[in-house]
């Protein structure tokens, strides 16, 4: 066993999948937080599918797909943070609606570009196995720039989190800020889509946060926590989908989404009574 | 600064001139005129619907009026709004919030740190003392989900307070808790108001009357003289619907002669 690991190890593939591996479970810890306790899974979902427009958009225009889903994404982001923001009724059916178009948009655009799309599939699916050296580098500045904000603007985002009302009375640029959070939100969810794939993003990034929700009653703590269970989940997805032959996204949801429901039944022998625990993730793709 | 022990007329904190406000197609305010007077204690009363959470809003900046005048402390709503320490109704919460009842009230320092700048230990102080007063520095670490209802309505109360307010707000404080507990709150609001004006809003009358300096009642138009007693024709007017109140339970006391008739 010790063998096949360190066997493993010499593939450049497995370190790189590794270190993407850790990158995305810093950023997903931070924002999946975020994510679970102002319960804007739905939104994130959105965010997420809409990036696979510019994933088509990089395709037909023969650039970089991962900038093409940045550019997607943030824009998704900005969109449905404003029809939130703006419109007081059926803002999660324009939401919706706005989730399948950037799908449709990215189908359509796939279509209509020639030639072989081999690594298509690895977007929707992820593959952390085929995760090149240049996507590390730009999982390390979009994680850099998601640190950086959190550090900058943590009392303000915790108070947005909290009680947005009472941040507006205290003049905090409520907007401004989910704005900015929601655009935290579609870089986390790029540089994941190359891991678990756009459709199963939701899954990891809320997973995480909700366990160590369950536990720790502090953010920061709830922070640090989730990002150590994202490395332990991919860690161990990466290594089950290697000996076993199978789908490494897939792999990695699925060891998540076990000790997710684990925690659940566990819960309650751990504490003492207390009210019922949120369905924080209920929404995967 | 503090105290006026002299006679001269008290000033006025929040001046309220020909309010009218309300949603796209429905009037809420008409026509609300109200001055509350530094250390003034004022509880509005009023049915559900009759426009008390809109005039909150009002006050608070959320909701721009459609036409008349607010001042606060002689600024504009967005400029006054600092003064305030608001402290809403505490019914909607999210019990797995992970925050802990020291960071709840240190976002009272929020709008006196800006953008980008960091919680300095005069705010830790301020925020000592908040918790101090409302005699929560003990649970300063708890959970907020972990707490009783009276304990998270000080754990408010104590956030307000460290906006270092001239006005507190209070939208229906003792909304989710026993009886006991409601005077417990009373009692803590009768020694703040040694220091700080206090205008909230309820529709538990009996509690209300029986703790407040003065009382109000609001529905659509707001009846208010600045007295303690409540007059069977402001409630009547108010409510519409009296006999249904006293069956609630009002202390006796808020009726000087009580003769109520039916409209």
């Amino acid at each position: 066993m010790i063998e096949a690991l360190s066997e493993a190890l010499q593939f450049t593939f497995m370190r790189n999948a590794l270190m993407a591996g850790m990158l995305i479970s810093i950023a997903c810890g931070i924002i999946g937080t975020f994510v679970v306790i102002k319960r804007i899974v739905f939104v994130s979902g959105g965010i997420a599918h809409a990036a696979y427009g510019g994933i088509g958009l990089g395709y037909f225009f023969k650039f970089n797909p991962v900038l093409g889903a940045i550019i997607f994404s943030v824009t998704a982001a900005l969109g449905m943070g404003a029809v939130q923001r703006k419109t007081h009724q059926r803002a999660d059916t324009i939401i919706g609606v706005m989730w399948a178009i950037g799908m449709a948009v990215g189908i359509i655009f796939v279509d209509k570009t020639a030639g072989y799309k081999a690594d298509l599939m690895s977007y929707l699916f992820g593959s952390i196995l085929a995760v090149p050296s240049s996507d590390l580098l730009i999982m390390l500045v979009l994680d850099l720039i998601v640190i950086a904000l959190m550090v900058l603007f943590y009392k303000e985002l915790l108070a947005i989190s909290f009680d947005e009302t009472f941040a507006t009375v205290e003049n905090v640029p409520v907007d401004t800020m989910y704005m900015m959070l929601l655009c935290m939100i579609a870089f986390t969810v790029v540089m994941m889509m190359r891991v678990v794939g756009l459709i199963m993003v939701i899954a990891l990034l809320t997973i995480p946060a909700a366990i160590s929700g369950q536990f720790v009653k502090d953010m920061k703590k709830m922070m640090v926590l989730a990002s150590i269970l994202g490395v332990i989940f991919t860690t161990t997805g990466l290594w089950l989908s290697y000996f076993l032959n199978l789908t490494s996204g897939a792999t990695i949801i699925m060891v998540s989404g076990a000790v997710y429901l684990l925690s659940l039944a566990v819960k309650p022998l751990l504490r003492h009574p207390e009210p019922e625990i949120e369905s924080a993730s209920a929404s995967a793709g | 600064m503090r105290r006026a022990e002299t006679t001269e007329t008290p000033r006025e904190v929040i001046s309220v001139r020909h309010l009218w406000a309300g949603y796209e197609n429905e009037l809420v305010l008409e026509d609300i005129n109200l001055a509350v007077n530094e250390l003034d204690f004022i509880g509005l009363i009023g049915p559900n619907g009759g426009g008390k959470t809109t005039l909150l809003k009002v006050l608070l900046g959320l909701l721009p009026p459609m036409r008349g005048e607010v001042r606060i402390l002689d600024k504009s709503i967005k400029e006054g709004r600092r003064y305030i320490g608001y402290v809403p109704q505490v019914v909607q919460f999210d019990r797995n919030f992970p925050i802990s009842v020291w960071d709840v009230a240190q976002m009272g320092r929020l709008g006196k740190r800006r953008l980008l700048q960091r919680y300095t230990t005069e705010d830790d102080k301020v925020v000592a003392e908040a918790l101090r007063q409302v005699e929560m520095l003990d649970l300063r670490d708890r959970p907020i989900g972990e707490l009783s209802g009276g304990q998270r309505q000080r754990a408010y109360i104590a956030r307000a307070l460290a906006t270092e307010p001239k006005i507190l707000l209070l939208d229906e404080p003792t909304a989710s808790v026993d009886p006991q507990v409601s005077t417990s709150i009373y009692e803590l609001l009768s020694r703040l108001n040694e220091h700080v004006t206090i205008l909230m809003i309820s529709h538990d009358m009996s509690a209300i009357s029986a703790h407040v300096k003065t009382v109000g009642c609001l529905n659509r138009q707001l009846f208010y003289h600045g007295e303690k007693q409540i007059t069977p024709d402001m409630l009547e007017a108010a409510y519409h619907c009296p006999i249904d109140l006293i069956a609630h339970g009002i202390p006796h006391r808020v009726f000087p002669e009580h003769v109520v008739e039916e409209v």
